[in-house]
């Protein structure tokens, strides 16, 4: 470790069974100034009880208006090695799926280029490479390019689309997530890598209402999986959990939130005409129940944190739809119809840094499903409205009026 | 003659199907079921055989080194194949089950823990915090070290109720999901913006910077012929959005900073619907390097959970078959005038009802 690098604050983040990320950034400190003075500048805002970053900046590679972070010290007299300590955020792989010759590449880019550190991941999705210099972000663009990799999104853009496992290994996969989050980043390049929305637009997909990428939380779109048929019952499966005496009336019966499972014996009777995927059965007997053939997914719209009106979930708009090969870029065209509807309807009629959630909550559901050419669904709301407050548009006029 | 590569832009990322193990692309869509087998230890089956993911924790803010340590634990193990969660972990993935104990043991031997499958605290969702944020309230990595450190049994071993998340954010911006966590750590500021008077009119778009206040208690205003904003310290409530847009108004006060605990979050639809986090302890002081305060107050409400909530009950519906009166009597958790919402939709959780329990 370098000899001049006192941090006896952090020092106490290194006690302790989980790992610490001090002990890990000082592995860099010998040979990475920027680890080196990232780690002081963190010693003293642990002393003052505050950060010491700029407000960041516009800085970004060529041709590109999201992507890169800016990022200033405060204090670059005394901290040079992170005087600059830009991001660069890196399209991840669907599903996060890496190898290690793939990884190592990026590794070398990044300690030649960058600080050596990283997020894995950001909360978009994105790989985050954490710090570097203005100077270094064209060429550190440059070298990952050459390796087959491109730059996320930041700003008012398209962030990178991000889904879970999926298919590649989960039994509950409704549709193919990897592709799909594949195919939307491809197709969206420009509208991924040059900020033009109102604000931001995070797509996320999750395979099945377990929702393993919190789409309904954090995401302006989230696509999630759900089947419409019946849940698919081993019955030869669902005798030996009772048999190996898994409590399956406590723990699976009266779980069910529309009490539509009975079990006589060791057999199990599902009355799917009332169920409402909520996954809990599916989940706690994997062996015996599965989702149904007729997969595809929901489409829920407005997810966001706090700022400005509120957090909100994604509630639903188009209840269920389905592409038939998820392969096929001419499958996905009722897909993309529909998004480049909401994108332009928002466009149009939103304000700047207003999230498509809060623009759906200020011109109404019924408004927003009209400029988007859908039908309203009673699949889409908890009820229908409470109060008498209903803007009509027909009524009769009188004969020779008008 | 060697000559630079032409520069490509737009390219997307790589499919991600070189990055699959054989055996996954064999089972890719057909996976038939899959088991627990322990700790951080999941097998998932299909018909051309079965695959085994071994979880790793990870600070989630990681060095080359750390990454090549996962590089060379994945050649040594899982033929170079692994992948990450969208917790953060790492997951390697196997072929071979005789793998599975000497790879745990060299991850241990690292100072990683296995663990975070089922009901298990699994890795923490977590922002920037002071590492690399300019408007973070609290640092965010730090307090996930030493959270965690409290909680590691809870990654290690599945002896809770059932699944339980935990996400730290650094300001209300909330880049992580804490609104939808088991328990959220959420740093916050307590005082107004200051302005920055000689700086703001070159820095900042005043029609902007006014609209920016979700409360409008931001004016334009007219300081020695220039024109500035002044905010109505009345109506903030210290949201930061103004700072997003204008730098000239930080909110970063190292007195009144802090920290709040929020809890009952879920994103899945199991049984219940998604719920938002609701809050539990308005403010908790910054006390780095470990947070005292913190850590005792979130091990406090694991322990309650732990020890009162049914099987397969998550934080928030525990809560909802006891009631919030009883939650805030059983944590000993003070109830106070900040508990109750005063912004959009406030009425949406007053209790309309005699549903009481006394």
């Amino acid at each position: 470790m370098a000899d001049d690098l006192k941090t006896p604050l952090l020092d106490e983040l290194e006690k302790g069974p989980w790992p610490s990320f001090v002990t890990d950034i000082k592995t860099l400190a010998d040979k990475s100034e920027m680890a080196k003075d990232l780690l002081r500048q963190l010693e003293k805002s642990y002393e003052d009880k505050r950060g010491y970053w700029k407000h960041g900046g516009l800085v970004g590679v060529m041709g590109y208006g999201g992507g890169v972070i800016g990022r200033y010290s405060a204090l670059p007299d005394e901290f040079p090695g992170v005087s600059h300590f830009h991001t660069v955020r890196v399209n991840q792989t669907s599903g996060w799926f890496y190898t290690s010759d793939t990884l190592r590449e990026i590794i070398d880019i990044w300690d030649e280029h960058g600080s050596g550190l990283y997020n894995m991941h950001g909360s978009t999705g994105d790989m985050v490479l954490l710090g570097t210099r203005t100077e270094e972000l064209e060429p550190t663009f440059r070298a990952l390019t050459e390796k087959g990799w491109d730059l996320g999104g930041s700003g008012s853009d398209l962030r990178t689309p991000s889904n879970c496992v999926g298919p590649a290994r989960c039994e509950n996969a409704c549709f193919d997530t990897l592709e799909m989050a594949y195919k939307i980043t491809h197709r969206y390049q420009d509208e991924l890598h040059r900020p033009m929305f109102n604000y931001k637009y995070k797509i996320k997909m999750s395979g099945c209402p377990n929702d393993c990428t919190a789409a309904i939380a954090r995401s302006d779109m989230a696509i999630i999986g759900i089947w419409k048929d019946d849940i698919k019952v081993d019955q030869a499966e669902f005798a030996k959990y009772v048999d190996e005496g898994f409590n399956v009336q406590e723990f699976v019966v009266e779980k069910c939130p529309t009490s539509c499972i009975t079990v006589e014996g060791k057999e199990i009777n599902i009355d799917n005409s009332n169920c409402v995927k909520c996954m809990h059965c599916i989940n706690r007997l994997p062996h015996a129940l599965h989702v149904g053939d007729e997969k595809g997914f929901a489409i829920n719209l407005g997810a966001k944190a706090p700022i400005v009106e509120g957090a909100l979930f994604a509630s639903v708009i188009i209840p269920f739809m389905t592409i038939d090969d998820y392969k096929d870029d001419d499958a996905y065209e009722e897909f993309h119809d529909l998004l480049e509807r909401i994108w332009e309807f928002w466009d149009e009629h939103g304000t700047s840094r207003e999230r498509i959630g809060e623009f759906i909550e200020r011109v109404s559901l019924a408004t927003f499903l009209e400029g988007i050419g859908v039908d309203p669904s009673p699949k889409q709301v908890k009820a229908p409205r409470d109060n008498p407050y209903i803007f009509y548009e027909e009524y009769y006029a009188e004969e020779g009026e008008g | 003659m060697a000559t630079e590569a032409k520069r490509v832009t737009d390219i997307g990322p790589p499919h991600y199907e070189k990055f699959l193990h054989p055996l996954i692309k064999e089972n890719y869509g057909k996976w038939q079921f899959h088991d627990s087998l322990g700790p951080g230890l999941l097998s998932h089956t299909g018909p051309a055989g079965t695959i085994y993911s071994v979880r790793m924790s990870s600070p989630r803010l990681v060095s080359s080194n750390f990454l090549r340590m996962v590089c060379d634990l994945a050649e040594k193990y899982s033929d170079g194949y692994f992948r990450f969660t969208s917790r953060n972990n790492v997951e390697f993935l196997l072929q071979n089950k005789d793998n599975i104990d000497p790879l745990v043991k060299e991850i241990n031997e690292h100072g990683q823990l296995v663990g975070g499958t089922d009901n298990s605290i699994s890795n923490v969702v977590h922002t920037q915090g002071w590492v690399h944020c300019h408007s973070s309230a609290t640092d965010a990595s730090g307090l996930v070290k030493v959270v965690m450190d409290e909680l590691a049994e809870y990654f290690t071993e599945q002896k809770l109720p059932h699944k339980l998340r935990v996400a730290v954010a650094c300001c209300l911006n909330m880049c992580g999901a804490v609104h939808a966590s088991d328990i959220a750590i959420l740093g916050l500021h307590r005082t107004p913006p200051r302005i920055d008077n000689d700086a703001l009119p070159n820095q900042c778009e005043i029609p902007t910077t006014v609209a920016s206040c979700p409360n409008n208690a931001i004016r334009p205003t007219s300081i020695e012929g220039k024109t500035t904003v002044k905010v109505d310290e009345d109506k903030c409530m210290y949201c930061g959005n103004c700072f997003t847009v204008c730098p000239a108004m930080p909110l970063a006060d190292p007195l009144n900073d802090g920290v709040s605990i929020w809890v009952g979050g879920k994103i899945s639809n199991a049984r219940t619907e998604p719920m938002f986090t609701k809050l539990a302890i308005p403010y908790l002081p910054n006390n780095p390097p470990r947070w005292p305060e913190v850590t005792d107050a979130v091990k406090n409400i694991v322990e309650l959970y732990a020890a009162n909530a049914r099987p397969f009950e998550r934080v928030g519906e525990w809560i909802d078959r006891i009631g919030w009166e009883r939650f805030f009597d059983m944590s000993g958790i003070e109830f106070t005038k900040y508990h109750l919402d005063d912004f959009r939709h406030a009425g949406t959780t007053y209790r309309r009802s005699l549903h009481n329990r006394y």
